[in-house]
């Protein structure tokens, strides 16, 4: 059991090799892509700035907090994006027949998927992210404590599985129907950008949704009260662990649509 | 005149076509109009002194904004011109009896109307019935949505041909990719397609006022919900005939150039 | 040994209007048709046959291939091959198998074909040495050797089908489908890829399954044919039974194999 896992890893990172030089292959488009993605984050930013010069606060949070929270969320999708391609694509996948070459072979759907597409284009973002992140901390006097590095690293973490779930959810549907499917994007495009501010901010409402439905708020407004100071309670740096249960939620739906494919061939 | 008409109305027809498309997007501008004002609602509760208009008119503009996004969305360019300019396929083009430049503008404008024409009515329709300060509001006078409805055209005028002049350059880029990001980036942030040109620092704003991003989207937007006095009413509209007639014109003349130097080279 | 056994399987394919109104009902509350794609199908192939597989477009050839590839679970029939049941024991069975799609590449597009030989190799977890001796072979067999380092996209149509060929066999499997594997190439990477199957029938007796429109294939590989239409097995037996039944006078031989197909679809109704 233990071989087989080391063996699924060392594949998928057969799969990420590959997956680098295919990109590298044409490195002048990478290179652009990989500065268009740091160009467009950049609008995002100056966006905010514009905000903050006008109003200094939200809700109680200054502008280097909602900068903290807006680079932890655009470093959880990133990361994100990065690794879980292969589903945010699999319409096209679907379509050009290719689940059914990842089905004629002896190993697990999700590992193939995940290896078919790495994409690190995304690195741009992430790099805007963490130049932002290294400014809204400069600014935000936090106090680095072992706890509150943890609770950084659980919210990462729990983005990162928190928008594989939802990819999850995409990919089931593919299943059922290709047409329409661009509504996912209020879930994934969504979070992104309008994670930007705690989700405190957009009311009480959003919060229980953000809680008890997709539970955004695990991974962002909750655990950030404690990076910010705004509380002492430890227990806030689990919360991103929740998203765990999400994601089983996601991968049982994922499960259903691969078992009526292969009931229905199509 | 004829042949760029079917030009259009084949594309028009095109774009009909995806209805599901159509519902998901309608689906997706609804919501992101509703963040945007919650979001706003959150800032004017923190400040409601430092709003530069009235809450109900933010929300007018933001959910115009929405449902008109295919007339202005910088983002939303035609894949197929630039991969006929890439491929060089466009030397076809250049034997049939039309002007390239025509033809591309009547194309634009149908792809954008077709959008628009599926989207913009059940997302205003919602909106008119949203509570008071949330939903979109009547305009206040009949001439005043005369007005609005004029300057919408100019602007959709101003951002087609704005957007011309990018597929134009493709002539003189090796690879596109880099200008559509750049276009579909910067310029739709700064004819506030991100944040309202009104919550643009005053600095920037001034500047962006005279060049062509505010005239893009900015004007109607704003005229429909009356925070534009008379004088500058006006003066927008002055810019944006300017503009109309200054992109068409570069359009046209580097469309030209271009055009000449593909025959030189052969295509 | 494959053994299908009254099988069948029956689609429901949803009923479809345009417009978006009819798209988000069709999401909630489908209209369905149903569709016979296979009406009872039993059939034997014993290890070492080259089997053509034949029937017009529609006709259930896919939808056995999938039954047999362990993709689709049928509704109702048994089969097992080599002991094993498709899609109940699909992991076990697809180390078993080969497939090439001939419309579909499995190779990366961008990189060289070697590499995605090495990645095979890891995803059917073969043994090196094993993997060394038929990757030689292989090379040696389909001439390989100055296309290994080439990037998939810049090979010709028929350059690529030699490196699918091999990539399907690089984990020895006892079994190959071939789906429309000549479709498209020229005329020498044609009689290559022929040529080929035959040795691996001959030298390994590994089993191939071919489905294909091309009859000149069936009649260079196939010493079996099986046709199916409607969902049903309509005719089980050599070429010459096909040239037969295929004839415009009883008694009889069509010697046009594509004429007698014709005349034979004309006459089941399944054209």
């Amino acid at each position: 059991m233990k071989k087989r896992k080391w063996d699924a890893l060392s594949l998928y990172m057969h799969y990420i090799r590959l997956s680098i030089r295919s990109a590298m292959e044409y490195k002048a488009s990478f290179f652009l892509q990989v500065a268009s993605q740091l160009l467009l984050s950049m609008t995002t930013l100056m966006g905010l700035a514009f905000m903050f010069m006008r109003f200094h606060s939200v809700a109680g949070y200054g502008y280097a907090d909602v900068l903290l929270c807006y680079s932890i969320v655009m470093m959880q999708y990133s990361l994100a994006e990065m690794f879980v391609r292969g589903f945010d694509t699999f319409a096209g996948m679907v379509r050009r027949g290719e689940f059914d070459r990842v089905l004629v072979r002896p190993r697990s759907e999700i590992l193939q998927i995940l290896g078919s597409r790495f994409e690190l284009t995304r690195i741009g973002r992430l790099l805007q992210a963490v130049v932002v992140f290294a400014y809204g901390v400069s600014h935000a006097d936090i106090f680095w404590t072992p706890l509150r590095i943890m609770t950084l690293l659980s919210m990462l973490l729990g983005g990162i599985l928190l928008f594989s779930g939802l990819y999850l959810v995409y990919a089931g549907f593919c299943f059922f129907t290709l047409d329409g499917l661009e509504f996912m994007n209020i879930f994934t495009d969504g979070a992104k950008e309008y994670g930007k501010y705690p989700i405190d901010v957009y009311g009480e409402k959003m919060m229980k949704f953000a809680t008890f439905g997709i539970p955004y708020a695990l991974v962002q407004a909750y655990p950030l009260q404690l990076l910010l100071g705004r509380s002492d309670c430890p227990l806030y740096a689990l919360f991103p662990l929740g998203t765990v249960a999400f994601l089983m939620v996601c991968h049982a739906f994922w499960r259903f649509g691969v078992r009526r494919y292969t009931s229905s061939g199509s | 005149m004829k042949k760029y008409v079917s030009f259009f109305r084949n594309r028009f027809a095109m774009g009909l076509q995806y209805r599901a498309a159509a519902l998901a997007g309608m689906t997706t501008q609804f919501a992101w109009g509703f963040m945007e004002i919650m979001v706003f609602r959150a800032f004017y509760s923190a400040n409601p002194a430092a709003f530069p208009m009235t809450f109900e008119a933010t929300a007018s503009y933001i959910w115009l904004q929405q449902a008109l996004l295919a007339v202005f969305a910088a983002w939303m360019l035609e894949p197929e011109i630039f991969d006929c300019i890439v491929s060089g396929n466009v030397a076809y083009e250049l034997c049939r009896p039309i002007r390239i430049y025509d033809m591309w503008f009547a194309r634009s404008m149908a792809a954008r109307l077709s959008r628009v024409a599926l989207r913009c009515f059940p997302i205003i329709l919602v909106a008119l019935c949203l509570p008071k300060p949330y939903g979109i509001s009547l305009p206040p006078s009949a001439f005043q949505f005369a007005v609005f409805l004029c300057t919408l055209v100019l602007s959709f005028l101003v951002s087609v041909s704005f957007y011309m002049l990018v597929y134009v350059c493709t002539f003189y880029t090796i690879s596109p990719m880099g200008l559509r990001v750049m276009v579909g980036s910067v310029v739709e942030f700064l004819s506030g397609g991100g944040i309202p040109l009104p919550f643009f620092p005053e600095r920037v704003r001034g500047v962006l006022e005279i060049l062509p991003f505010a005239a893009m989207q900015n004007v109607p937007l704003r005229v429909y919900s009356g925070s534009m006095t008379p004088a500058e009413t006006q003066r927008a509209v002055a810019l944006q005939l300017f503009w109309l007639a200054a992109l068409t014109i570069l359009g046209r003349v580097l469309c030209a150039r271009a055009e000449r130097h593909a025959t030189l080279q052969g295509g | 040994m494959i053994v299908m056994e009254h099988i069948s399987k029956r689609y429901k394919v949803a009923r479809r209007s345009g417009g978006a109104g009819a798209a988000m009902k069709s999401f909630l509350r489908r209209e369905h048709e149903w569709v016979q794609a296979l009406d009872d199908v039993s059939f034997t192939i014993r290890d070492g046959e080259m089997v053509g597989y034949m029937g017009p477009n529609g006709a259930g050839k896919s939808s056995t291939i999938k039954i047999l590839s362990g993709i689709l679970t049928p509704d109702s029939g048994r089969c097992t091959i080599d002991g094993l049941t498709p899609w109940k024991n699909r992991i076990e069975h697809v180390k078993r198998i080969g497939v090439v799609f001939g419309q579909r590449s499995q190779l990366w597009w961008d990189i060289p074909v070697i590499d995605s030989f090495e990645l095979l190799r890891d995803i059917y977890s073969v043994d090196p040495a094993q993997y060394r001796r038929n990757l030689e072979e292989l090379t040696a067999l389909l001439q390989l050797s100055e296309l290994l380092k080439t990037p998939t996209r810049q090979l010709s149509l028929g350059q690529r089908m030699r490196c699918e060929l091999a990539a399907s066999l690089l984990h020895s499997p006892r079994i190959l489908f071939l789906d429309e594997p000549t479709i498209g190439l020229d005329a020498v990477s044609k009689l290559a890829v022929r040529e080929f199957i035959h040795r691996l029938n001959r030298e390994h007796g590994t089993t191939v399954i071919l489905t294909t429109h091309d009859m000149q294939d069936i009649s260079a590989l196939a010493q079996r044919v099986i046709l199916i239409g409607r969902g049903k097995i309509l005719l089980d037996g050599s070429l010459d039974d096909i040239r037969r039944a295929g004839s415009e006078n009883p008694g009889a031989q069509e010697e046009d194999l594509d004429r007698a197909v014709a005349n034979l679809y004309r006459r089941l109704g399944i054209s």
